[in-house]
């Protein structure tokens, strides 16, 4: 593919984020962060794709990556999210969680806020201890992590203390975290558990506890629906994806047989939600998309008779339910495509916005499409 | 011919260490040496080197020496110095070079080896080519980011590299017959002779190039690397100049137009080409011989190196600046038509010619000349000695042997020679903090020993977070390579123990099956409940499913704490009944009996009879057989709390049965 545009960048990434766009935004995202892991020096990077003196004949753009400016960072980068347009929240494998500054006058990177050992076993004073802190997940002021030592902390990026931690929340390493409410957020552990848990209520409890069935797959991601919060996505160790209505059962909806091995990544488009993205330890990135019956879906543009003559067998009913809660998923309803040709080293994070995707992987490269639906 | 037990090692020399003054000893790592100064002074005899043993390679060129010892460095003090291989892997700025050539090699592996003849031929060429650019890419880096010192070494040490790889490339690789050999040669000289090129970029840019002092350097240059178009279009300048003499201009500008090159196509046969090279040539000497060009000794001389006359080309030392160069500007103006077996006898001329007994060759030039006497095997011999780095010999090597140009040469020892290179390199890669990832897939497609060395080290990666393990957990399961899985769920798992973590610890012992440490930490669980009077991690242990089989333990915990489920739920005579079964099916540890047994007591008080007479029996039983196994030491030393709980289940156990024989009496009767 022509329009991937790839740069070496002599670390091995583990995480890519988009920086968020301004709310009245049109154009599409020009910078990104990356994170490393596993070496002497680990940094977080700031990327800019935007560059205007690289924009070609046809406004589209050439050329690589260019790094505005980078910071040491202690550990490895485990998770990372932007706060919002300036600060971005990192989870390190000390349990350090740290919020980054990035400096847009002068292109520098600061350390803003630091909790130190937010995540830990036996003991937080000790020299040694500290807990891999797996997953961060914001919502600006809030910022919820999760780690190894199964804890669960909520902070306020203005705030010196955690505001709430559940201590032992889960007896397994929990792997990742996101909002499902504004109080409520979703967890994943290592024995195949999600999680939902009220903010609200003091009890060190989750509200609801979901589970796959039989060998207890590690599940290594989640992500929600944008529009439909009851429907969830989540990764296993075995590269299966799930899809979960969290209004009934305790099982998954569907399970599709996906990646090879782990997947370590799972988003829906933020804004066009029919798409979803996984990217997992086999080196591939899939994109899996529900809209080609597109054209059967009713059209409420087309005023002309034509588009009445498609509201045949099931569109009605499948226009109010989602996609991916249909009960035969595999049913030529989808459509999934690998976006790497030539897979070899693990692709550890991917991140989607407007039409633009970017990737990081073991081989020390970081990948970005511009041109994602063209 | 590599590495053979009559070579002799060459020293490599430790900086800090002294072994003139103290004997040193060292110990073999993966991938590098630990060298230590002992107490013992320097006596008599010197210990010979390469005691290891035949079958260890001398280390490769030079070595690092890395002062990891305690102390403040004086005489006295005891140093331990890690001494590395492999230098080169620890260069940041190549780094590129070792992520994207592993691409290509992966690639390289997985090619269709089906592909016929030419095909497979120009796929070859491809993937050739591809590391070059990879090699190319990486200088071309260093020279943006050109502000640290190491990286003018590099990028020489680089250039070497490529400058090699092509020529391999031209003569084994793509194997260039006459005729396209000497275009293939031209090119390559061109590419990698670019000192000149400043000094033609001078001349051109200057106001009025034809008075520039060194416009007919830059003329010599064009003729001298074949460029002849370039080379007329500067003699144009200079002839508009001199209206007087462009007679002479016109003559030799001609002359330099007819020159016949040979066809990269088949548009003429060789003989063709030479019977025009032959007309051309006796051309060229009627022109020199009637004086023509005697008024201009630039022009005469060109004439004279168009005649391939060796004294003119070797007039021209300076602009030819190495050997390399000299001998193609020969071939090219006494025999282009020179067949890839005659490049030998020319070359060996060449650099004795060139050098002039001047200077010795350097390794550089040596390995050139191995190359143009198709001694690829010397060629691979002398990079590795000349070279800070095992990438170079690994990839080109391998590539060599896809074309199928290095079969039935054995080594003495290990497998043959291209699995013994990737063997060094992919060792070199996962003494690299960073890199190991990569040495995986050379292990792979090594097919004799890369299985016994990624299993040595793999066990080697340090596991500082749960992610990293699985990582590390998966390239052992694909690979079946169970021993190793074990021992990384193992570590794993103590780990999470000794973090009070039972929960993972048990996940882990789980993934590995291991049923020994699945029993270890049921009995931390267990013990924990008898401690704490309820158990931890009810989220894990309610959700055990099948796995729950793996040990006899932990299917008593999972089965102990459905127990509890029940009790908790009220539904008592399910209870009573598992509890009854956990100790009849011998499914609980005897160490336990007690705990179950005091369990039993509020059952056995319950209002309504839960028992039955056969199940009170069974109960009393297992009472029996527990107070009866131990010995009558052992009873005295048992406290008073021990003595009264038996005397209270006793009691308790009769009044249920009491209860249950009229229960069931009455219901019979009735």
């Amino acid at each position: 593919m022509e329009d991937v545009c790839a740069k070496f960048v002599s670390q091995k990434i583990s995480k890519t984020r988009w920086r968020p766009l301004p709310a009245a935004a049109l154009q599409p995202p020009d910078l990104f962060a990356t994170g490393s892991w596993d070496n002497e020096d680990n940094r977080i990077s700031i990327w800019s794709v935007g560059d205007l003196g690289n924009v070609g004949l046809n406004g589209e753009y050439q050329g690589e990556p260019q790094l505005l400016c980078d910071i040491r960072h202690n550990g490895d980068v485990m998770d990372m999210q932007f706060l919002d347009q300036e600060r971005i929240v990192v989870a390190s494998s000390t349990g350090t969680v740290t919020v980054f500054r990035h400096h847009q006058n002068n292109q520098t990177l600061s350390a803003n806020q630091r909790w130190e050992k937010a995540h830990y076993h036996v003991d937080q004073d000790t020299s040694c201890g500290g807990a891999a802190c797996t997953g961060v997940i914001c919502n600006n002021p809030e910022i919820v992590t999760v780690g190894e030592d199964g804890r669960i902390n909520l902070f306020r990026a203005d705030q010196k203390d955690a505001v709430r931690t559940i201590d032992n929340a889960d007896s397994s390493t929990l792997h990742a975290v996101t909002f499902l409410r504004t109080t409520e957020i979703l967890t994943v552990n290592s024995i195949g558990q999600l999680k939902i848990w009220d903010l609200r209520q003091q009890r060190n409890e989750p509200s609801q506890i979901f589970s796959l069935t039989g060998d207890r797959v590690p599940l290594h991601c989640v992500d929600r629906h944008p529009n439909q919060q009851h429907v969830v996505a989540t990764g296993g160790q075995d590269g299966m994806l799930s899809v979960w209505d969290i209004r009934q059962g305790t099982m998954p909806v569907s399970l599709l047989n996906a990646h090879e091995a782990e997947m370590w990544e799972v988003h829906f488009h933020p804004s066009n939600p029919d798409h979803l993205f996984t990217c997992s330890e086999d080196g591939s990135l899939w994109h899996w998309d529900t809209s080609t019956d597109v054209a059967e879906k009713p059209s409420f543009l087309h005023q002309g008779g034509r588009s009445t003559t498609y509201f045949s067998h099931n569109t009605i009913n499948q226009s109010v339910v989602s996609a991916w809660l249909s009960n035969d998923p595999t049913k030529d309803r989808m459509e999934i495509t690998n976006l790497i040709p030539n897979q070899t080293l693990s692709v550890n994070s991917l991140d989607i916005l407007g039409p633009c995707l970017v990737y990081g992987t073991d081989a020390e490269a970081i990948y970005v499409n511009r041109q994602l639906f063209a | 011919k590599l590495l053979t037990d009559t070579e002799v090692p060459i020293p490599s020399v430790v900086p800090g260490a002294d072994p003139s003054a103290r004997q040193l000893c060292f110990a073999w790592g993966p991938a590098e040496v630990l060298v230590c100064e002992t107490l013992f002074g320097r006596r008599g005899g010197s210990p010979s080197r390469g005691e290891a043993g035949p079958g260890r390679a001398p280390p490769a060129g030079a070595l690092t020496g890395r002062v990891a010892g305690t102390g403040d460095g004086g005489p006295s003090s005891s140093r331990v110095f890690v001494v590395r291989k492999d230098q080169d892997i620890y260069i940041q700025t190549l780094r590129k070079l070792f992520n994207e050539s592993h691409g290509i090699f992966i690639g390289l592996q997985r090619s269709e080896e089906e592909l016929a003849g030419k095909s497979r031929k120009a796929q070859l060429v491809q993937v050739s080519k591809n590391y070059r650019s990879v090699i190319r890419a990486c200088m071309e880096d260093m020279h943006q980011a050109a502000s640290k010192f190491v990286c003018s070494l590099t990028v020489s040490i680089l250039s070497a590299m490529e400058l090699i790889w092509n020529l391999c490339e031209i003569l084994f690789v793509e194997a260039a017959a006459a005729g396209p050999l000497l275009l293939r040669l031209l090119d390559w000289v061109r590419l990698h002779v670019c000192d000149v090129d400043n000094m033609v970029r001078e001349v051109l840019s200057s106001e009025n190039p034809s008075k520039h002092e060194l416009f007919w350097n830059a003329v010599d240059v064009f003729v001298l690397q074949g460029r002849m178009d370039e080379a007329r279009h500067l003699l144009a300048k200079e002839a508009s100049a001199n209206p007087t003499s462009v007679n002479m201009y016109k003559t030799l500008d001609d002359l330099m137009k007819k020159m016949p090159v040979p066809s990269l196509g088949n548009t003429q046969t060789l003989t063709e080409m030479e019977l025009k090279w032959q007309h051309w040539h006796e051309e060229c000497q009627r022109y020199l011989q009637d004086g023509t060009f005697a008024s201009n000794s630039h022009m005469e001389s060109i004439c004279k190196i168009l005649l391939g006359d060796e004294d003119a080309i070797l007039e021209k030392k300076e602009l030819l600046t190495t050997w390399y160069q000299f001998l193609v500007t020969r071939l090219l103006y006494s025999h282009p038509t020179v067949k890839p077996m005659e490049l030998r006898f020319y070359a060996q001329s060449s650099m004795d010619l060139f050098l002039g007994g001047e200077s010795s060759p350097e390794p550089l030039d040596t390995i050139l000349m191995a190359a143009f006497e198709f001694e690829m095997h010397q060629v691979i011999k002398e990079c590795s000695i000349a070279l800070s780095n095992w990438w170079f010999v690994a990839h080109l090597t391998d590539l060599l042997d896809h074309c199928k140009l290095l079969q039935s040469h054995n080594l003495y020892f290990g497998s043959n020679m291209r699995e013994f290179l990737l063997l060094e390199y992919a060792s070199g890669l996962f003494s690299h903090h960073s890199l190991w990832q990569l040495g995986v897939d050379y292990f792979d497609h090594c097919p004799e020993y890369g299985r016994v060395y990624l299993e040595l080290h793999i066990e080697r990666i340090p596991l500082n977070t749960e992610q990293k393990a699985l990582k590390v957990l998966r390239i052992c399961e694909q690979r079946q390579m169970h021993e190793q899985v074990r021992s990384i769920c193992k570590i794993m798992a103590m780990k999470a123990l000794r973090n009070n973590r039972l929960g993972s610890a048990l996940s882990w012992s789980i993934r590995a099956k291991d049923a020994a440490f699945a029993t270890l930490i049921s009995d931390r669980f267990l013990k924990d409940y008898c401690e704490r009077g309820c158990f931890s991690d009810l989220d894990l242990i309610d959700n055990l499913g099948p796995s729950m089989l793996l040990s006899d333990r932990l299917t008593f915990l999972g089965k102990y704490r459905e127990f509890h489920r029940l009790y908790g739920e009220k539904r008592f005579s399910e209870a009573a009944k598992l509890l009854l079964m956990l100790m009849t099916a011998h499914i609980a540890p005897c160490s336990f009996w007690m705990t179950l047994l005091t369990d039993a007591l509020p059952l056995l008080e319950q209002k309504e009879v839960i028992f039955s007479a056969e199940q009170t029996y069974e109960l009393m039983r297992c009472l029996e057989d527990l107070t009866a196994g131990k010995s009558d030491k052992q009873k005295f030393q048992d406290d008073d709390v021990e003595t009264m709980k038996v005397e209270m289940l006793r009691l308790a156990l009769a009044r249920n049965l009491a209860r249950v024989i009229v229960k069931e009496g009455t219901l019979e009767g009735s």
